[in-house]
């Protein structure tokens, strides 16, 4: 699968396109298919997001798993500071990047 | 230290409104992403893995207190209450909106503090010794030059566009403590005949095409230093290829050209640059260098120390350094804690470096390239106070220079660039040599971590370098052995076929027992490899 992703424009936060909207959390990315192009442009041309892309993935029970361990690293936080991260609260949390 | 005079001020405040306006005009649409990369880029603001990252310029690494209290507070209010301290003697915070920017650049500039050419293809911010004004074996203070070096480049319109970025190290003894060799210019202020001038050395660096850089000149006189590098310049910027990122470095130049073509041309540019009179006057030179007298040491001041106390005994003896001045030693801020982050620090953290600076050090503190903070100029008979408020703030670890003390690039965490993660590597080792009396033990060892091939980590230049790369999408790292950023510079070769995080802890743990069974009196790690070989230490690691 793939799915969108890019930086939230004015805070730099790491965002995932839901199909409607951009979300802090992987865990609500949609599958964009190949027809991709256009959510792109248009996304890029509301100043939502900066610079968003296409990333492959693969569909988990814990929902999308971005396919390289750097989008991963994105999805979730540094992994050597997990309190910084989406999940402070599970220890295991970085077991999921690797 | 130096201060502000008007015209910096200006120059400093001017850019804060600019980027201020074009802020504006990015969140309101008026200029693309495209258009604002470069000039967000202009002003150290870049976009990292998980944030807008801002690098923030600390001139030669050398700040005041109230520069540092305001890195604190900048990490407290715009930021998550941290700082990451870089192997060039910069401060980069990870966690910045763009939104805030503009005020942060304004706060930075209310202390004289800017992040101008921290990034892009200019002359970065200068490095130096970080014991300059302190090393009792300095033959001149290094940071007059530095600053002049600085007020040089800064917004230098001819070099703002270079076909790549430079770095240059200023130095001032023998011992090399900033790398030196290793930047695109690397000068070291000498005596001939009873005058001050200036070594230079051009073509050095590491990231993917490491090289050691040659000397080419060994005396410019010290009046004539500006327009002998703005010679180096000029024949780099005209030559240097712009046609390929990867070969753009001045080392490739002078590689390609070979050391006497590039001196030719340099010393032919040097001539011209002559006849223009673009020397600083010799009153401009005394201007700045007053900014640098020695702060007022008390010359009754106890040269001994009552070291009765262990854990003080440690740290004095492995985190001091000889100063010039008797009664008074150069202290080192370890900020490599045990299973910690290198070179990050806490807001807290930042605060209390800074009022410890005011209380015993004249207000000063350095950064260095190996990710600790110095106290330049503290009172022997204050040291045991010293380290007694560093202790209950987690900045006492007796560590520097020991294989715990080891430089690591953000990595996978934080960096885009990057393939594998280097901060856990660092913290792994500093677990498995935790204990002090092994690490002692072992001696000086220079541990350098890279997540990649950009080498911000100086993997090229660590007795023991680790490279991280990208296996199939799986992190390996790639151990090499033999490098060193000092006087001796030499370049680290790898040992053979890479490992797993686990397997290269293990591999190191090899290696520094194949040094124990094989050195010889007093060898240092690199001094036992080099008389041995690694074939020694290959056999050891792959059987």
């Amino acid at each position: 699968m793939k799915i969108l992703t890019g930086n939230d424009l004015k805070t730099g936060d790491v965002t995932w396109w839901t199909g409607s909207d951009w979300s802090r959390h992987v865990e609500d990315a949609v599958d964009v298919g190949e027809n991709f192009e256009a959510i792109l442009r248009e996304e890029e041309a509301a100043r939502r997001v900066n610079v968003p892309y296409a990333i492959e993935a693969e569909m988990t029970d814990d929902g999308p798993r971005p396919a390289h361990i750097k989008d991963r690293v994105r999805a979730l936080g540094p992994t050597v500071r997990p309190d910084l991260t989406l999940k402070p609260a599970d220890p295991e949390a970085g077991n999921w990047v690797i | 230290m130096y201060q502000y005079d008007k015209y910096d001020q200006q120059m400093v405040d001017t850019r804060v409104a600019e980027f201020r306006d074009q802020v504006e005009r990015r969140l309101a649409g008026e200029l693309t992403e495209d258009q604002f990369k470069p000039l967000r880029l202009m002003n150290g603001l870049y976009l990292q893995l998980h944030a807008y990252m801002l690098r923030v310029a600390i001139p030669y690494g050398t700040l005041n207190s109230k520069q540092m209290r305001m890195l604190g507070h900048i990490a407290r209010k715009y930021d998550r209450d941290y700082g990451h301290f870089t192997t060039r003697q910069n401060i980069q915070y990870n966690w910045i909106k763009l939104e805030d920017a503009p005020d942060i650049l304004a706060d930075l500039a209310s202390v004289e503090m800017h992040a101008i050419q921290t990034s892009g293809n200019c002359i970065r911010n200068i490095s130096s010794d970080q014991y300059a004004g302190a090393a009792a074996d300095e033959i001149a203070d290094p940071r007059p030059w530095a600053e002049i070096l600085r007020q040089w480049s800064s917004f230098h319109p001819e070099f703002s566009y270079l076909p790549r970025k430079f770095k240059i190290a200023v130095i001032a003894s023998d011992e090399d403590r900033a790398a030196m060799r290793l930047h695109d210019i690397g000068i070291q202020l000498v005596h001939k005949d009873g005058e001050l001038g200036a070594k230079f050395f051009v073509g050095g660096g590491m990231g993917r095409t490491p090289m050691i850089g040659p000397e080419i000149r060994d005396f410019v006189p010290a009046d004539e230093l500006i327009s002998y590098a703005e010679a180096c310049l000029r024949v780099y910027n005209r030559y240097g290829r712009r046609d390929n990122k990867y070969k753009a470095r001045i080392k490739i130049l002078v590689h390609e050209l070979g050391k006497e073509e590039y001196t030719r041309q340099v010393e032919e540019e040097f001539a011209h640059m002559k006849t223009l009179g673009l020397n600083p006057p010799v009153e401009e030179l005394a201007r700045i260098s007053e900014y640098f007298v020695d702060p007022p040491f008390d010359p009754d001041t106890r040269d001994d120390l009552d070291l009765s106390d262990p854990d003080f005994n440690l740290w004095v003896d492995q985190n001091t350094v000889e100063h010039k001045q008797s009664g008074y030693a150069i202290a080192v801020i370890s900020l490599k804690p045990q299973g910690g982050i290198p070179g990050d620090a806490s807001s807290a953290q930042i605060d209390l470096m800074a009022d410890l600076a005011e209380q015993y050090s004249f207000d000063e503190l350095r950064v260095t390239h190996s990710q600790n903070i110095v106290l330049p100029h503290v009172k022997k008979s204050d040291l045991y106070a010293l380290w007694q408020k560093l202790d209950e703030a987690g900045l006492a670890p007796a560590n520097l220079d020991l294989i715990t003390d080891s430089i690591a690039c953000p990595g996978l965490d934080y960096c885009s660039l990057a393939n594998a993660r280097s901060i856990p590597l660092a913290q792994k080792i500093s677990e498995r040599f935790a204990d002090l009396g092994r690490q002692r033990e072992l001696g000086e060892l220079k541990l350098k971590i890279s997540g990649c091939i950009n080498a911000c980590g100086h993997h090229h230049a660590g007795h023991i370098g680790i490279l991280g790369v990208d296996r199939k999408g799986t992190e390996n790292y790639q151990l090499l052995l033999g490098g060193s950023a000092a006087e001796d510079t030499s370049l680290a070769k790898i040992t053979g076929p890479g490992f797993s995080e686990d397997g290269v802890i293990d591999a190191i743990e090899t290696v520094t027992n194949v040094y124990l069974e094989e050195r010889q009196e007093d060898e240092r790690f690199i001094d036992t490899y080099r008389r041995v070989g690694m074939e020694r230490f290959k056999e050891a690691i792959y059987g």
